[in-house]
C-alpha cells in the first residue's frame, strides 16, 4: 500500500474512531437525562409501594458468607418483607467492605451500581457529579418512613442538596479516642479516666510506652499517608472547634495555634517521647491491626473500629474502650447510607424506601432488632447509630441496655460527652492531600518547621480551592 | 532467467504510467489482489486490531476528549482548556513531575547499571550458570503486588530485615520508607529487584552473541576486564542497551504500583507522588476525571517524545 493511500487509511480511521467516541458520549448523557426526568415526576410518589405491584430491584452490601450470622439476618429479613410485599424480588449482592472507594467510583462512571446502592454519607456530591441519584424528597414521608420525624434533621441534611433530598442512613458515627483498657491498666493508667486533651493524650501515651515499650508496645498510633492523615488531623482540628476550610469553602482556615499545638505535640510524641511506632501508618486499616494485635494504646477512631478489631483482628471486647475527640468541641461525622440509582423506576424506589425501612429505620426489626443480635452472637451495645431523637430514641436505647453483650460502660465517657457532630468539609479529599503532607512531614521530619508545614499547606490549600471554585 | 523476467527497481517503480485509464484499473485490480492475497493474514490480524482498537486507541482518543470536558450532576459539557489549566496550577503538578523524573533518574542509575552488570557476571560464570539465571529471574515470578509488601516489611524501621541486618553489623539504620529524604529511593530499590530479571536474560542474550574471537583479539592486545568492557562488550551491546534505556525510561515514567503500595501513594511530604499516581487521585480520590485525563494527557505527550526516540533507534537498526 502507498504511503499516501496508508495515511488517508489512518485519517479516516481516526476521524471515525472520534466520530463514533463523540456519539458515544452524547449517547450516555442522553440516557442519565432521560433518567431524571423519569423519576423525579412522579405525583403519586409519596404514597407507599402497593403490596400487590411486582417489582424487582437490586441492592447491594448484602453480609458476605464469611459473616454467617449477618448473612443469615440479610436473608431472614428479605423472608420478613415478603410477608408485607410478595411481590418484590431482591435481588441482593454481597459486598465487603460495602464501598471500596476505587470500585465505587468507576461503578458510578459506568453507571454500573445497584438500584438501591450503598455509599458514605460525605459521597453525596459525588453521586450527584456522576448523576447517578434520584431525587427522593417527594418518596420520603411519615408513611413510607414512620421514624422519619425522629432521625436527627442534621444526619439527613449531610443527605441533601438544596434542599432535596437523595438517601436514607443506615447509621452513622463521630470521631473519638479508641484506647485499650488493658494496655492502661498494665502501664499503672486508669481505664476509666481515658485522656481528653493532647496533653493528657501525650502523658498517656509516654507512661505506657516507658512502662511496655519493651514488650513492643506503642502510646499512640497516627497515619502520614494516602489521605488518612489528612482526615485525622481535620478530625483533630473539629475536636479543638477548629475548621479546616471557610463555610463558602473558598479559603483554608486550618492554620492557626490549635493546629500547631496538636502537630507539635504529635511530633514530640513520635520524636521526643519516642511513644509512637516508627513507622507511620500509610493505609487504612494499620491502625486497627495493630490495636487489635495489643499494640498500641491509643488512636483517633470511630466506634465502628471496634467491632472490626474483634472480629477481625483478634481484640476482645473487654479491652477496648472509647472515648470522646481531645478536645471535645465538635467530632467529625460519618456514616453509611443508600441512594437509589437515577434510573430506577418509581416502583423500584418505592420498593428499595421500604426495604431501608425494614431493614435499617424501624425499631425492633432488622438491625435494631437487638434480641435477635444477641442470639446471633452479633454484638450490642456499641455507641453507633445515633440517629434516633425523641421517642425512637428512647426506645432505642433501652432495647440496647437490656440485650447488651458488651461492656456498654467502657464506652461511657463518648456516650455521656454528646460532642456536636460536623461534616466533613467542602473538597474534603483535596484537603486531606493537603493535610496529609503536614500530618506526615511531623512523622517523618524530627526537625520538622510546622509553621512552615502549615503556611505551605495554607498556601496549597488556597490554590486547590481557588481552581475548585 | 530472474534477470529477464523481473522488471528492475526503474521499470517497477514507472509502470502503469502510461495513460490514466490503464492505471487507474491497473491500481483497482492490484488492490484488490492484494488484498485477496492477504487475505488469511488480514484475518489473523483483525483480532489483534479490535484488542488494540478497544483497549489501546479508544481509551486514548477517549482521554483525548475527556481532559477537554467535565462531567458536573451527570451532564457532560466542553470546558476547553480548563482541565489543563487546573492541573497545571495544582501545587503539586511540579513535586509530581521532579518525583518522577528523581525515580527515573534513579531507575536508570541502579535499574539499568545493575542488570547490565549482573548480565556480564553471568556470562563469565563458568559453573552453576543456568541455576544463577533462575535465581536472577525469579523475582520476576513474583507478582508485583506480593513484592511491594514484601519490601514494604522490610524496610520498617522498627522490625524489618533491612534495618535487622544493619543493627547486626552495628551501623546506622535508616527510615527507608517513613522519611522524606529515603522514601523515593527505597521504592527504585524494590522496583529494581522485582523487575532486573528481565532486563538481565536481554542483556545475556546480547553478550552472547558478541563473537569470542573479539575479546581473544583483545586479551592478545592486552586489554585488561574494564578495558574489555569498554571497548568490546559495550560497543557490540550498545543498540540493545540504548533501547533498553529508553524502554526503561517510558516505563518507569508510568511508575504507580509500587509508590502507591510501598508508601501509601503520595509517601512522606509527598516524596514519592509521582504524576501517575497524580492522575489516580484526580480520577479515584477528586472524582475529577477531566483533570486525570488532562493530567494523562501531559504525560502521553512526554512519553510519546521518548516513544518517538525509540522508533528511530528502532529503525536506524533495521
Amino acid at each position: 500500500m502507498s504511503r499516501i493511500r496508508y495515511r488517508r487509511l489512518v485519517a479516516f480511521a481516526l476521524v471515525a474512531g472520534i466520530g463514533l467516541t463523540s456519539a458515544a458520549c452524547s449517547d450516555s448523557n442522553d440516557k442519565k437525562d432521560d433518567g431524571g426526568s423519569k423519576t423525579s415526576s412522579n405525583a403519586s410518589a409519596g404514597t407507599p409501594l402497593d403490596p400487590n405491584t411486582k417489582v424487582t430491584i437490586s441492592v447491594d452490601c448484602m453480609p458476605p458468607t464469611t459473616k454467617k450470622p449477618e448473612r443469615k439476618q440479610w436473608l431472614d429479613d428479605i423472608a420478613e418483607f415478603h410477608k408485607t410485599y410478595p411481590n418484590v424480588t431482591i435481588n441482593s449482592k454481597d459486598a465487603f467492605p460495602c464501598e471500596e472507594t476505587d470500585k465505587f467510583t468507576a461503578q458510578l462512571q459506568g453507571g454500573s451500581e445497584t438500584d438501591a446502592f450503598y455509599s458514605y454519607v460525605t459521597d453525596l456530591q459525588q453521586v450527584l457529579d456522576a448523576g447517578q441519584a434520584a431525587d427522593i424528597t417527594d418518596y420520603v414521608n411519615d408513611k413510607t418512613v414512620p421514624n422519619l420525624k425522629d432521625i436527627d434533621p442534621g444526619v439527613l441534611d449531610i443527605l441533601k442538596d438544596n434542599g432535596r433530598l437523595y438517601g436514607l442512613p443506615t447509621t452513622n458515627y463521630s470521631m473519638g479516642l479508641i484506647y485499650n483498657r488493658k494496655i492502661f491498666q498494665e502501664a499503672g493508667l486508669d481505664p476509666n479516666k481515658p485522656p481528653t486533651t493532647w496533653d493528657e493524650i501525650r502523658a498517656d501515651a509516654k507512661t505506657i510506652q516507658d512502662k511496655l515499650g519493651s514488650k513492643g508496645i506503642h502510646g499512640f498510633f497516627e497515619y502520614g499517608a494516602g489521605n488518612q492523615g489528612g482526615w485525622h488531623l481535620t478530625s483533630a482540628l473539629y475536636g479543638a472547634g477548629n475548621t479546616v476550610v471557610s463555610d463558602d469553602g473558598s479559603k483554608a482556615t486550618f492554620n492557626g495555634p490549635e493546629a500547631k499545638s496538636i502537630l507539635q505535640t504529635i511530633h514530640d510524641m513520635r520524636w521526643v517521647d519516642n511513644s509512637m511506632p516508627q513507622s507511620a501508618g500509610k493505609e487504612w486499616g494499620e491502625s486497627q491491626k495493630a490495636m487489635g494485635a495489643g499494640q498500641i494504646g491509643m488512636y483517633l477512631a470511630a466506634p465502628d473500629d471496634i467491632q472490626l478489631m474483634v472480629q477481625q483482628y483478634g481484640a476482645n471486647f473487654d479491652d477496648l474502650g472509647m472515648a470522646p475527640i481531645p478536645g471535645g468541641k465538635t467530632s467529625l461525622m460519618g456514616g453509611n447510607d443508600y441512594f437509589f440509582k437515577k434510573s430506577d423506576t418509581p416502583d423500584q424506589i418505592k420498593a428499595g424506601i421500604a426495604w431501608i425501612n425494614f431493614k435499617f429505620l424501624t425499631l425492633k426489626k432488622g438491625q435494631f432488632n437487638y434480641a435477635r443480635n444477641k442470639a446471633d452472637g452479633i454484638p450490642v451495645g456499641l455507641p453507633q447509630p445515633f440517629f434516633f431523637t425523641g421517642q425512637s430514641k428512647a426506645t432505642d436505647t433501652a432495647d440496647k441496655t437490656q440485650y447488651a453483650t458488651v461492656p456498654v460502660e467502657n464506652y461511657k465517657s463518648y456516650v455521656d460527652a454528646q460532642v456536636p457532630v460536623k461534616g466533613e468539609p467542602p473538597n474534603a479529599q483535596k484537603l486531606y492531600t493537603v493535610l496529609d503532607t503536614v500530618m506526615s512531614g511531623v512523622l517523618s521530619n524530627k526537625s520538622a518547621n510546622v509553621d512552615k508545614l502549615l503556611s505551605d499547606a495554607e498556601t496549597q490549600a488556597n490554590q486547590l480551592l481557588a481552581a475548585s471554585q | 532467467m530472474a534477470a529477464t523476467t523481473v522488471p528492475d527497481k526503474t521499470t517497477r517503480r514507472h509502470a502503469g504510467r502510461g495513460t490514466a485509464g490503464p492505471k487507474a484499473a491497473g491500481g483497482r485490480g492490484g488492490l484488490s489482489r492484494k488484498l485477496t492475497h492477504n487475505l488469511q493474514a488480514y484475518g489473523f490480524l483483525i483480532g489483534a486490531i479490535i484488542c488494540f482498537g478497544l483497549f489501546s486507541w479508544y481509551p486514548m482518543v477517549r482521554e483525548f476528549i475527556m481532559s477537554f470536558q467535565q462531567t458536573k450532576r451527570g451532564v457532560t459539557s466542553w470546558v476547553g482548556f480548563h482541565n489543563i489549566k487546573t492541573v497545571y496550577h495544582d501545587p503539586y503538578f511540579w513535586t509530581a513531575w521532579k518525583n518522577t523524573g528523581l525515580f527515573t533518574l534513579y531507575a536508570l542509575v541502579i535499574g539499568f547499571a545493575v542488570p547490565f552488570l549482573v548480565a556480564i557476571l553471568l556470562n563469565e560464570l563458568r559453573h552453576a550458570r543456568a541455576y544463577l539465571r533462575v535465581l536472577v529471574y525469579l523475582p520476576v515470578m513474583l507478582p508485583p503486588v506480593a513484592g511491594a509488601l514484601l519490601f514494604k516489611y522490610f524496610y520498617n524501621p522498627e522490625y524489618g530485615l533491612f534495618n535487622r541486618i544493619l543493627k547486626f553489623f552495628h551501623l546506622p539504620t535508616s527510615q527507608w520508607l517513613d522519611s522524606s529524604h529515603t522514601a523515593l529511593i527505597s521504592v527504585v530499590i524494590a522496583a529494581t529487584w522485582m523487575s532486573m530479571g528481565s532486563a538481565t536474560l536481554i542483556y545475556l542474550a546480547a553478550l552472547q552473541n558478541i563473537p569470542g574471537e573479539l575479546y581473544e583479539a583483545a586479551d592478545l592486545d592486552g586489554a585488561g576486564l574494564w578495558s574489555k568492557i569498554w571497548h568490546v562488550t559495550i560497543p557490540q551491546t550498545r543498540l540493545v542497551l540504548s533501547l533498553m534505556l529508553l524502554l526503561q525510561i517510558v516505563a518507569t515514567m508510568q511508575e504507580f504500583t509500587n509508590v502507591f503500595l510501598m508508601a501509601g501513594g503520595n509517601g512522606p511530604e509527598n516524596s514519592t507522588m509521582t504524576v501517575v499516581y497524580m492522575v489516580y487521585q484526580y480520577g479515584y480520590r477528586y472524582n475529577n476525571f477531566g483533570g486525570a485525563a488532562a493530567l494523562g494527557l501531559f504525560l502521553l505527550l512526554v512519553l510519546v517524545g521518548f516513544s518517538g526516540l525509540y522508533a528511530r533507534l528502532n529503525r536506524n537498526s533495521d
